[in-house]
């Protein structure tokens, strides 16, 4: 066990944890952050996805001792009244099924035009890769991220 | 128990409706936080043929009117990403003319005395409430224009309602719902036979696209699922269970695992043995800690010792290769028609191929996770539950509980597909919640997830089809071996269910003169559960790809090969061919909801226009067409595909042409049939599950893979028939015409035909 000092959506959270606890389960077990997903645990989905400085970064497999002094932003962080664009389009496109994946989708497409403003079509595909949907809303997450980078 | 798959169990379809006033305080009981207003129960029954009630599958729904003109629905389907939490009170609301900003949904809880059969899948919940949830909405929208009537001293054939609120037509007079209800609430409620239905050219939001009503909770991270539910001292659960199904735990030792900080309790779980069941957990040793973390570290620390049993040397490709040299055998006929042998005599050509489909794991992205509390004699459960009851009463069994002790909320559930049918997750929960004397979480990992799934069954299937003199296809003898879902509680059962075989396989429409369907042994070795269309997915792919190769023997387009093999316009029963059973139909009477020739013509001729079916395409592009009826809903497809010099699949476009009867929230099934071509694209492309020494081979999502974006098939075409036909289901319906679609149009592309599952065009 040891303790960390984190920014997360701009407060800080002292935390007492095993060191190699992934930040998924700091975020949503210690902090009671729960907008970010649990579905693989080993990078491999991208439910967890959230955002070291401007980076993605899949949570699971994050380890606390890690983060340092990064600041880190999570769905919940993302905008203050739930309006950054993305999710904007994400509701004009109905994009969500059951849901689950869908925070960590439009965390991983907020880095994405973070650092690309009008990706293509391809780059999207390409930087969406890693998150996967089991409901099958690729088309809509497409949609929506291209409407949100006009 | 109350665990049917959802083919097997009988449907309500003749169900009357009862609207009766409630006390708020019996509204309060079902958790709508809620004060006065206008409060109707509606209770829905079917009678038996004496004409007696049979209340047991009497599901209760509540409307609420407040005084602030608020509409309160209570909706008692598990919603997982169909829109259900949306679509049902959106019948109810448009029936009754409510502002649909002013419609609120309230979760029930699983209660089948309060709500009948809560059980969501087999894609039927708008089939069986369309028209309950109408009444329900006019009876409600009747009290509120007579209490207007009453107090503008006009007729009330002369008032309607619009948006929240009743209107005089003649003087244009307006009130709002909620200045009405406490007039409407002295009022006697009207009888169902008072009341007059809308047509259907008034509505409002039925057949137009309304978002779900989750939506911006799921997009700001708010909405809870299964993992998300939390209570008060809650522990975490993690189990290692024995790697092999039957298998149970000798002895273990916990050492290392207590070393963890935060674990607090190893506590072993019995398992069922052989048959696993479908409610039952495994046999196990749960690890309870202070959080997910550590609960997941410990649980890889325990050292088991297991008793392996009769399944430990199990190989699943063996099994294969035994089915296929069984379906080579004469099995057992389950349909005939004509003398199939006389005709493979007689036949100028004999198209004969087995196919076979692997084991599949449904991997919603949610992986089951189940909360218990239990104090003293009663227990309290949030879980991602598509069976609220089936989860009761299995909890109720394993704690010895009397069932009305027994409380199962329901979360959103992060995908289900049939897994979340089955409560071996919730009774994991409450066992170790009993045991330890704490609020507990079961989580599953990714890798308990897809090692102990009731898993989709493996399948092969032949097919023989003979072409005669005339070019006609004169015979069709369908052999079918895969272990089936029954024998996951009855180990006897060897043979597939008469329900199973007609998701696609007795139900074969065509006007083929010769016709067998028999069936072969095999053996279930896992837990088999139900998936997304269930045995549709296989049935199809072997029907369905026969045909097109059927087709081009006899030099005929595969689209007007299928329109001509339908046949005349007609019912089809299948009873009479079919051996000591009759067709199952999805539980609904063959006189209400026929397999209608014309309907499945209409589907396919609309598809093969919306496709440019039949124009030239670029060198390694081609179209490939399939058609299929489940879940009552009539579909076909068609699949573009490239193939380039290094095999690579893309799949720029797909087609579909969909008849479910009226179209009740167009954007959701829009939405279903997007979401089931990237389904049916996994399965087609990518998923397989294996067995080595009767254990799972694949771990994660590195080992079974869904489809990701970059591969998913580009633009999703949904053409919707009109009709005013009763609604069906959509759920389901999408996913067994992709496969063989894509698969056609890869051999288009190619000359290669596909015979195995998922597609591997390097062998
Ligand atoms: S949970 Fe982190 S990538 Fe899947
Ligand atoms: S919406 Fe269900 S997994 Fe993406």
């Amino acid at each position: 066990m040891a303790k960390y000092s984190i920014q997360v959506n701009g407060k800080k959270h002292e935390v007492d944890v095993l060191e190699d606890m992934p930040l998924l389960w700091v975020l949503r077990d210690i902090i009671g952050l729960k907008g970010t997903k649990f579905g693989c645990g080993k990078a491999l989905c991208g439910a967890c996805t959230v955002h070291l400085n401007d980076d993605a970064i899949r949570s699971c497999s994050y380890p606390i001792s890690a983060v340092g002094d990064a600041k880190i932003t999570t769905i919940e962080g993302l905008s203050e009244e739930g309006d950054h664009p993305l999710q904007q389009a994400w509701e004009k496109f109905v994009v969500p099924q059951c849901g689950y994946c869908q925070t960590g989708q439009i965390m991983n497409a907020a880095a994405l035009l973070k650092k690309n403003a009008h990706p293509s079509a391809q780059e999207i595909e390409q930087a969406m890769q890693g998150n996967l949907c089991r409901c099958g809303t690729y088309n809509r997450i497409k949609a929506a991220i291209t409407a949100a980078a006009k | 128990m109350k665990i049917f798959a959802p083919f097997q169990k009988k449907k309500d379809s003749n169900i009357s409706t009862e609207i009766f006033s409630a006390s708020r305080r019996d509204f309060l009981k079902v958790g709508g936080l809620l004060t006065g207003g206008l409060v109707l129960g509606v209770s829905f029954f079917s009678c038996n043929e004496k004409g007696k009630k049979i209340i047991s599958i009497a599901p209760n729904v509540y409307l609420q009117i407040g005084s602030d003109g608020v509409v309160t629905i209570v909706a008692h389907r598990s919603e997982m990403g169909q829109g259900i939490r949306t679509s049902l009170p959106l019948i109810v609301a448009d029936e009754l003319g409510a502002d649909w900003k002013n419609v609120r949904i309230i979760q029930a809880v699983g209660d089948e005395k309060k709500y009948g059969n809560q059980n969501t899948d087999g894609s039927f919940s708008i089939r069986q409430f369309y028209k309950p949830m109408r009444e329900a909405g006019a009876v409600a929208r009747l009290l509120l224009i007579r209490a207007a009537a009453q107090r503008w001293q006009v007729p009330a054939e002369e008032c309607d309602t619009e948006n929240g609120k009743v209107l005089h037509r003649n003087s244009g007079k307006k009130l709002d719902f909620g200045e009405l209800v406490e007039a409407a609430k002295s009022l006697p409620v009207p009888a169902i036979t008072e009341i007059k239905l809308k047509d259907n050219s008034q509505f409002n939001l039925i057949g137009k696209e309304t978002p779900i009503v989750d939506l911006h909770d799921i997009v700001t991270g708010k909405a809870v699922f299964g993992i998300d539910a939390a209570t008060e001292g809650m522990k975490i659960a993690v189990i290692k269970r024995c790697p092999v199904i039957g298998g149970a735990v000798k002895s273990f030792d916990d050492t290392k695992a207590r070393a963890i900080p935060g674990v607090i309790k190893v506590i072993a779980i019995k398992g069922p043995g052989l048959p696993a069941t479908l409610r039952k957990p495994l046999s196990g040793v749960a690890v309870i800690a202070d959080n997910t973390w550590a609960a997941i570290k410990a649980r890889d620390l325990l050292e088991v010792e297991w008793d392996l049993g009769p399944n430990a040397t199990y190989d699943s490709a063996q099994q294969i290769e035994e089915l296929k040299q069984e379906v080579t055998k004469n099995g057992t006929i389950r349909r005939k028609r004509g003398n199939f042998q006389a005709a493979k005599a007689a036949a100028k050509k004999v198209i004969d191929h087995t196919y076979v489909a692997p084991y599949l794991a449904h991997a919603t992205l949610e992986p089951p996770t189940a909360l218990a509390v239990v104090k003293n004699d009663s227990c309290e459960i949030w879980a991602c539950t598509q069976n609220p009851q089936g989860a009761r009463e299995a909890v109720a069994e394993a704690l010895g509980f009397q069932v009305d002790k027994v409380r199962v909320n329901i979360t959103l559930l992060g995908g289900a597909f049939g897994r979340k049918s089955k409560p071996d997750f919730i009774v994991e929960a409450a066992l170790l919640a009993k045991e330890s004397g704490l609020p507990v979480k079961v989580q599953w990992t990714r890798e308990d997830d897809i090692h102990f799934d009731y898993f989709h069954a493996l399948s092969v299937q032949r097919v023989v089809a003979t072409i005669d003199n005339e070019n006609k296809l004169s015979g069709w003898e369908h052999h079918i071996a895969y272990p089936s879902i029954s024998a996951t509680e009855d180990a006897a059962v060897l043979q597939p269910s008469d329900g199973e075989l007609g998701l696609g396989a007795t139900d074969f429409p065509y006007d083929v003169p010769n016709i067998n369907v028999t069936t072969h042994d095999a053996k279930a070795h896992l837990r088999i559960g139900w998936l997304r269309s269930v045995r549709n997915i296989p049935q199809a792919f072997a029907v369905a790809t026969m045909l097109d190769e059927v087709a081009e023997a006899r030099g005929v387009d595969p689209v007007a090969n299928a329109l001509e093999l339908l046949g005349e316009d007609r019912n089809i029963t299948f009873n009479e061919e079919l051996v000591k059973t009759t067709y199952q139909n999805y539980g609904e009477d063959i006189a209400n909801y026929p397999w209608e020739t014309a309907r499945m013509k209409e589907v396919i001729r609309r598809v093969a226009k919306e496709s440019g079916w039949g124009k030239s395409m670029p060198k390694g592009s081609a179209l490939g067409f399939a058609a299929h009826r489940s879940f009552l809903t009539y579909v076909a497809c068609v699949v573009e595909v490239q193939v380039d010099a290094n095999n690579k699949i893309t799949i720029p476009n797909v087609y579909y042409a969909v008849d479910c009867g009226l179209a009740v929230n167009v954007d959701r099934i829009k939405s279903q049939f997007e979401g089931g071509a990237q389904f049916s694209a996994s399965l087609a492309l990518k998923s397989r599950i294996t067995v080595k020494n009767g254990q799972v081979e694949q771990n994660n999502f590195d080992g079974y893979q869904i489809i990701r974006m970059p591969e998913s098939p580009g633009q999703i075409h949904v053409h919707i028939v009109e009709s005013a036909a009763k609604p069906t289901g959509i759920g389901e319906p999408p996913v067994p015409p992709f496969t063989p679609a894509l698969c056609n149009a890869i051999y288009q592309a190619t000359g290669k035909r596909i015979y195995t599952l998922p597609i591997d065009l390097a062998t």
